[in-house]
């Protein structure tokens, strides 16, 4: 193809995207738009599946078989959205074992949240309340992104992340409602999970590398420090309603602006965290490739079980 | 308290469910593929949706202010009534589908029998427990297939698990004093009833899958009367953290 051909395709694609039009996977497309969207759907398929290990943590100490119930169908789900997000992610033509190669070898990120501890009941509140809360807030404007098969899972993941939300922050409305101990550990996952969070929308927008494109392709809507304020705004009122502090002393509701003015996050954690010197970057990863390395016999045996079942059939068969 | 008999045989069964629920809950996240991780917590979800249905009639015929949770949570080990099998760790992925499965024709066998129970409520857990029970048996039975009839490897290590677990089978035909009681009162099972056919059954599959049944006559028993192996404690020790750590709380 020449490359006025090319310039030409390009033209007519960006022309469809701004007609709001879905791309789907046999359409042409740009190479710059297959690897930015192969980047970032594993991304959030690799977030979702190692997101599981923090709250799989508490799955045996939960402290009421309905909440162990809640914990354990919630993780389900997570590797439910896993799945989905793999799969469109294969219709960029590229494997899921490729894909989980980019994960173990560490050339492809997920949500740095997860490399933090879960080191009490309280947290499976936070995560819930927190956590789920500013990933909703990341992808509820996905769901009118322009590559359509992450568009339509992203459909079904916000409708079961916005569940979890609530989820979580009933646990916490619970514990603050309970004894004093139980407030308590509801305020200390709060400190301890409230900046992570913030970091969760990404870095400042003059920091943001992505941002520009992404906009152009509807794989973003909005800056990340306009999504923060946005999940600042919203949560505040919600930690009040239950009696818990935001751990911020600069927090102020700015009443010209309409918005809360907060704090300096620091910026050298986030970025601590991100290159893989976290609190928990090392288990994390060592947890996946452990399943992925144990596993392998067990799935080189489905293989082999299934090819041996297809030569019966054909033997039957002739 | 009166049904003394009928709660202690709800609790030999409810607490099978929640001890095999809480051994496949150590494994989620961590499973051989994404797949395989979604339907073992499924069936982890399905057991101890169970385990609640039981141990909310047991707690009923307890009385007072007894909840599920009391009886999940707040009992001693000696109190706990499940057979040895399901205690048993996640050593390798054979041994997570060998305890399932034997275990899985087992229990399938029970709800089969107990949905026509004559107890209206074990009935209806039976009812809804054995749709459940049948696709787990299928999960495992046709895991147990795959890792048999797979390579030369997972054959070694499947049969390595059955062997293994073998012996814990027979355990879940020995009859404890209020299980012959109930059963005689035509409300219980007598399991004694299906056991050549449950041996028949896993032997089919076994063969099946090219593994060899094991001809192993020494059988260990213990935990439907309490006397559990050194697993249990440290089961009990995750499993009622949070209760003992912070008693009389809501969550």
């Amino acid at each position: 193809m020449s490359e006025k051909e090319i310039k030409n395709l390009e033209q007519i694609f960006e022309a469809r995207i701004a007609r709001d039009e879905k791309i789907e996977p046999k359409d042409w497309m740009p190479e710059k738009y297959r690897q930015t969207h192969i980047r970032q759907i594993s991304q959030h398929a690799h977030s979702e599946v190692v997101g599981m290990l923090p709250e799989g943590n508490w799955i045996t100490r939960a402290p009421s078989l309905r909440r162990k119930a809640a914990l354990l169908a919630k993780i389900q789900d997570e590797a439910g959205h896993g799945l989905y997000l793999y799969s469109a992610c294969e219709t960029l033509g590229i494997s899921r074992d490729e894909l989980y190669e980019q994960l173990h070898s560490g050339k492809a990120k997920y949500s740095s949240i997860f490399n933090y501890p879960t080191i009490t009941w309280a947290d499976m509140g936070a995560i819930g309340w927190l956590v789920d809360g500013a990933a909703i807030i990341n992808q509820v404007p996905l769901c009118n992104t322009s590559f359509g098969p992450y568009a339509r899972a992203m459909v079904r993941v916000c409708k079961e992340e916005s569940f979890h939300q609530r989820q979580g922050y009933e646990i916490m409305l619970t514990l603050c409602r309970g004894s004093e101990e139980q407030k308590a550990m509801a305020q200390d996952a709060l400190n301890r999970w409230w900046w992570p969070s913030l970091m969760m929308l990404g870095p400042t927008d003059a920091e943001s590398v992505h941002t520009e494109q992404s906009m152009k392709w509807k794989l973003k809507r909005k800056s990340n420090d306009e999504l923060r304020q946005q999940f600042i705004d919203q949560t505040v009122p919600q930690a009040e309603l239950i009696g818990l502090t935001i751990p911020d002393p600069d927090l102020k509701f700015n009443k010209e602006t309409g918005h809360y003015d907060f704090g300096e996050i620091d910026w050298d954690e986030f970025w601590q965290v991100v290159k893989g010197h976290g609190p928990c970057n090392k288990e994390r990863m060592s947890a996946r490739v452990n399943a992925w390395n144990n596993g392998e016999w067990v799935r080189d045996a489905a293989m082999a079980h299934a090819e041996k079942n297809e030569k019966r059939k054909v033997a039957k068969a002739s | 308290m009166k049904n003394q008999n009928l709660y202690k045989y709800i609790l030999t069964i409810a607490d099978n469910s929640l001890i095999l629920a809480h051994r496949l809950g150590e494994l989620c996240g961590h499973g051989p593929n994404l797949e395989t991780d979604i339907a073992l917590t499924n069936i982890s979800l399905d057991l101890l949706g169970q385990t609640r249905s039981y141990y909310q009639y047991a707690a009923k015929l307890k009385g007072e202010s007894n909840t599920e949770d009391d009886i999940a949570f707040l009992r001693i080990e000696r109190e706990y009534k499940n057979c040895l099998l399901v205690e048993q760790p996640n050593t390798h992925f054979g041994y997570v589908i060998g305890r399932q499965f034997l275990f899985d024709v087992y229990h399938f066998m029970l709800m089969e029998r107990l949905q026509n129970s004559p107890d209206e409520t074990l009935a209806a857990i039976a009812k809804k427990g054995i749709k459940e029970v049948s696709y787990h048996k299928r999960f495992s039975s046709d895991w147990v297939k795959r890792l048999g009839d797979g390579t030369e490897e997972s054959n070694k290590k499947m049969q390595e698990a059955i062997d293994d677990l073998w012996r814990f089978t027979d355990e879940l035909f020995y009859m404890t004093d209020s299980e012959k009681a109930i059963a005689k009162e035509g409300i219980g099972i007598d399991v004694s009833t299906f056991k050549e056919k449950y041996y028949e059954e896993v032997a089919e599959i076994l063969k099946e899958a090219t593994l060899t049944v094991p001809e192993n006559k020494y059988f260990t028993k213990g935990g439907k009367e309490g006397v559990h192996t050194e697993y249990m404690g440290f089961i009990l020790a995750e499993l009622q953290y949070m209760q003992r750590t912070y008693p009389n709380m809501t969550w």
